[in-house]
């Protein structure tokens, strides 16, 4: 036993709160000890609070983006190869994609949600090329924070990318997530104050009241291979 | 003041009856029941910009020096931070108003006129604010979304603030007018030079432009509104619109 009460005898108060304390402190780096000995084990495999996680991600895909010049010149099929490694293990894409096509994506059949989620990645890979053909090597990008507490299932983490003369706030939702390498799976993102889901909503609603839901991943695909061409 | 109240309350009521009158039409956005006006102008808007804008802001991002480019960028971006901390300070924020503040101070003074942008490196952060954001922060709404001729995307509370940002413009006071139009010329071009490859991604991400461009200028302006984007208000407005996610994971 760590904490032995006899010394307490004879002492002063402060002398027996002194010795207490560093009894206690034993105990607790012993167990910090252990916590972080099966941490390290289980390596990856645990949840994280949701803000750390963002500012490791962030900082990992910057380091990779900084060092390789040709992600960053917008080389798609570099990118599109990063996208699938680093950041999609932590992405809900399907979720993503279900909540910008919207109440047609229930209609939709496994094998239209699946083409669908192809063409919509392919899209956004697009739009990542070509902010990050923009990002100076100034940036760094800074976790503000997140609402609601690490106990919840969802919450929104706030960032800013700093370093131009104008910060840009870049927020996340996130979502709990057992298969997820940090416990945490992105949902949503924001970029400036909008929502990039909520931004396609209008767009894919169009296309699906017009030609239905292979009408929109036809536009899709054929987005993509113009696009491709470029 | 009697009169800005009277025009504050003619501008609710129509932007009142013009929600309403669109609430019943199906299918478009509700915040833009002018929305077949707008894509006239938004075409026009656009081919004005590909024959003049643009292939100026081309050659003056090609063939002038990056050190004018960078010098006249920071000389006006100094006169527009002057006016943010103006609206700033009426949406009673302390920080932004200080920080932008010393911002304008030290780009002014040693900066030479704001022709430098020291205060960057110092970490003194620009933060932007309009007259239009500041009503909506005491509490007006936005109105409908509308395409203004050469200014692209506003709203009606937006346009009818412009009047006051005129008036909050260094450089709209500068005489003689010949000189003051250059510089506003100027000013034009180098803002659109900013936006050079933005314009071409748009046209890769978008399906239809026209859309894309209102729902995102609507969505940042309401986030600018807002105290720190995105507000804790709209959260849950936010969280309603989003599908449930458990019936969506059920299904596959």
């Amino acid at each position: 036993m760590f904490i032995t009460f006899e010394y307490f005898e004879g002492m002063t108060m402060f002398q027996q709160i002194h010795t207490s304390l560093i009894a206690w402190r034993k105990v607790f780096f012993v167990g910090l000890f252990t916590v972080g000995m099966s941490l390290g084990l289980t390596a990856y495999a645990n949840q994280q609070a949701p803000d750390a996680f963002m500012q490791q991600l962030s900082n990992e895909l910057l380091e990779v983006v900084r060092k390789d010049p040709a992600v960053k010149a917008g080389d798609l099929q570099k990118l599109a190869n990063l996208v699938d490694t680093r950041v999609l293990p932590n992405v809900n894409f399907q979720r993503m994609t279900a909540s910008a096509v919207g109440p047609a994506w229930r209609q939709a059949s496994p094998e239209q949600q699946k083409r669908l989620q192809e063409e919509f990645k392919m899209l956004l890979i697009r739009s990542y090329a070509g902010a990050l053909s923009q990002a100076k090597d100034s940036y760094t990008i800074v976790v503000k924070g997140f609402k609601g507490s690490a106990e919840d299932n969802e919450v929104v983490v706030r960032s800013e990318i700093r370093g131009g003369n104008e910060p840009i706030p870049l927020d996340y939702r996130l979502e709990k997530s057992t298969d997820a390498p940090g416990g945490w799976k992105i949902y949503n993102f924001n970029v400036l104050g909008v929502w990039l889901v909520d931004n396609y909503r209008t767009q894919f609603s169009q296309e699906i009241n017009a030609k239905g839901v292979d009408g929109l991943i036809a536009t899709l695909s054929e987005r993509n291979k113009a696009n491709n061409r470029k | 003041m009697q009169r800005l109240s009277t025009c504050l309350r003619l501008l609710f009521a129509t932007v009142l009856l013009t929600l309403v009158g669109c609430a019943s039409t199906s299918g478009g956005n509700p915040l833009d029941p002018f929305e077949a006006t707008n894509r006239k102008i938004d075409a026009f808007n656009d081919s004005v910009d590909q024959a003049v804008l643009r292939p100026v802001a081309k050659s003056y991002k090609d063939y002038t020096p990056d050190l004018l480019q960078t010098t006249v960028k920071n000389f006006f971006g100094n006169l527009r931070d002057m006016w943010s901390v103006v609206n700033n300070g009426l949406q009673l924020k302390p920080k932004e108003t200080v920080e932008t503040g010393m911002r304008v101070v030290v780009n002014s003074i040693i900066g030479l006129y704001g022709l430098l942008d020291v205060g960057t490196p110092m970490g003194l952060q620009r933060h932007t604010a309009d007259f239009g954001q500041t009503l909506g922060y005491w509490g007006m709404p936005s109105g409908p979304y509308v395409v203004l001729p050469l200014l692209g995307p506003s709203t009606v509370r937006d346009t009818a603030a412009l009047v006051v940002d005129q008036r909050g413009d260094p450089w709209a006071q500068i005489n003689p007018v010949a000189s003051r139009n250059e510089g506003i010329a100027l000013r034009l071009v180098d803002k659109r030079a900013q936006f050079l490859g933005m314009d071409d991604r748009l046209n890769e991400v978008a399906l239809d432009k026209y859309s894309f461009v209102r729902d995102a200028y609507l969505q940042k302006r309401r986030a600018e509104v807002r105290r720190g984007p995105p507000s804790d208000a709209d959260e849950l407005e936010e969280k309603n619109n989003d599908l449930e996610p458990k019936s969506l994971s059920n299904d596959q």
